[in-house]
């Protein structure tokens, strides 16, 4: 079902997902500005001006900073960003379709740990540190939920392969009888690049957390980390829970491109409804009441799994 | 040829970097330094087609180091790297130890008869290794993993200084647990 792309595919991958950034990133400052009453026509074209307005600003430079560790991380966060959508089959085509796609899509996105991590300690700044501190402490209350909700789809479909988890919904997409792993899977999305309810990390209260000393190429180099993280999510959902590239009248990639911006749409549009969600809240919700719920739902889909 | 090339490419960057372990002034790029010595040991996994458990290596090693970096800055003198500092200690008996054990392994490992086997390669080593592990020696898995749970779960409870009567009161008869922290669920 699904082609691996020759190696120029490896090329393309970066430009469609920086094309979704964008379009992710002009349709949040659209809601922004609809919201505060401004200008939408500049709103569309404001994150590309603050890009380049962050090309040409200079560094910020801290006292005794671990420069390495934290150019690294930001870094690190791009590459990872890039790196987890090799698996994902865009329509009849994937970078790579490897036999354990779901596994690498996963490995990929706990980079964003240790990244985030990263540039919170390598500014040599208090703040920075805590919002650190803090998405660690977010990864390890969304990180289990989300691994139960990636088995659950692997389990359905009997396979790791990412295309033998689109074919395996034929007549059912996932997400009809896995809501919950669905619902849980964006939200660990949501939380694994610390946006809306799960901006603790990089919150108002301690000057931007993670991001206060980042400045110039630095904070854009992060800040689309982020983004491609969002995106990179946002896009595996498509695969994982609705179908792949299924759909009638229209070509298998176009349905892939229509479930992504739609996801991806409604990820941007809920972190904007909803407040900060405080970690030591999160963290019990998340083990008390989400990992229950997705070791139920991983019980259901094992038991049908199994009588079918 | 290009695997011969990545094999010396992880093998020496697996060296360096854990060279480097040693070498540099600060616990965050210690511990960071061993999780890049991690993966490029990955690497060399994934060069026997496992590509499985090399992934699992990748995922399980940067959540490890991430957790382990919390606590090596925590306990560790000197986290930043901003004054002197060394991991070595005990120099010269560190290196007699260590180069007895190299000679020893080297030794071991150009005389030993290593067993060759006739058997086909699987078709899915993914899943003959799920199979190998849940299969006949499910009754280990399971023991190890409650024996994993057990410990974790006794070392909280060793480590904690408060317990069910800090929560619950003297008479266990408190409604709700009086915490600290507040959780999400307003218990």
């Amino acid at each position: 079902m699904v082609d691996e792309l020759p190696w120029w595919g490896g090329l393309v991958l970066p430009l469609a997902l920086g094309l979704l950034v964008a379009a992710a990133a002009s349709w949040d400052s659209l809601l922004s500005a609809r919201a505060s009453g401004a200008n939408a026509g500049q709103a569309l074209t404001l994150p590309f001006r603050e890009a380049g307005g962050l090309l040409v600003q200079q560094r910020r430079r801290t006292l005794a900073a671990d420069t390495l560790l934290w150019r690294g991380g930001a870094l690190a966060l791009v590459v990872a960003g890039v790196l987890a959508s090799l698996v994902t089959p865009f329509g009849r085509w994937a970078v790579a379709d490897l036999s354990i796609g779901i596994v690498w899509f996963n490995a990929m996105e706990v980079v964003a740990w240790a990244a985030v991590w990263l540039v919170g300690w390598g500014a040599n700044s208090a703040y920075g540190l805590i919002g650190g501190y803090r998405f660690i402490a977010q990864g390890l209350a969304y990180e289990l939920p989300h691994m139960f909700a990636l088995i659950t789809a692997a389990l359905g479909a009997g396979s790791l392969r990412v295309a033998d988890v689109v074919a395996a919904q034929d007549s059912l997409w996932f997400v009809a009888w896995m809501p919950i792993a669905f619902v849980v899977y964006l939200l660990s999305v949501l939380a694994m690049s610390y946006w809306g309810p799960f901006d603790q990390a990089v919150g108002a209260d301690i000057a931007g957390g993670a991001t206060a000393e980042l400045s110039g190429v630095d904070r854009l180099v992060f800040a689309a980390g982020r983004w491609l993280l969002l995106v990179s999510g946002a896009a595996f959902a498509v695969p994982l829970f609705l179908g792949g590239g299924a759909g009638p009248l229209l070509p298998s990639w176009l349905w892939t491109l229509v479930k992504t911006v739609a996801v991806l749409g409604l990820l941007v549009w809920v972190r904007r409804r909803i407040p900060t969600v405080r970690m030591e809240r999160y963290e019990e919700v998340a083990w008390l009441v989400l990992i229950p719920l997705t070791l139920l739902q991983a019980l259901v889909v094992a038991i049908v799994v199994i009588a079918r | 040829m290009w695997t011969q090339i990545a094999f010396w490419a992880c093998a020496v960057g697996a060296v360096a970097t854990g060279v480097a372990v040693f070498r540099v002034d600060s616990m965050a790029r210690a511990t960071f330094a061993l999780l890049a010595s991690f993966i490029f040991a990955s690497g060399t996994v994934f060069l026997l087609n496992l590509a499985y458990l090399g992934v699992l290596v990748i995922l399980m090693m940067i959540m490890e180091m991430v957790v382990m970096v919390v606590f090596m800055i925590m306990y560790m003198m000197n986290p930043a790297g901003l004054m002197p500092m060394t991991m070595v200690h005990n120099q010269k008996g560190s290196l007699a130890i260590a180069g007895g054990v190299f000679v020893a392994l080297a030794v071991g490992i150009s005389l030993v008869r290593w067993p060759t086997s006739d058997a086909a390669r699987p078709a899915d080593p993914t899943r003959a290794l799920g199979e190998a592990l849940m299969g006949s020696k499910m009754l280990v898995m399971m023991v190890i993993g409650l024996c994993l749970f057990a410990t974790m779960v006794a070392t909280v409870v060793l480590a904690t200084n408060r317990g069910r009567y800090d929560r619950y009161g003297d008479r266990l008869d408190a409604k709700r647990p009086d915490d600290p922290v507040r959780g999400g669920l307003n218990r």
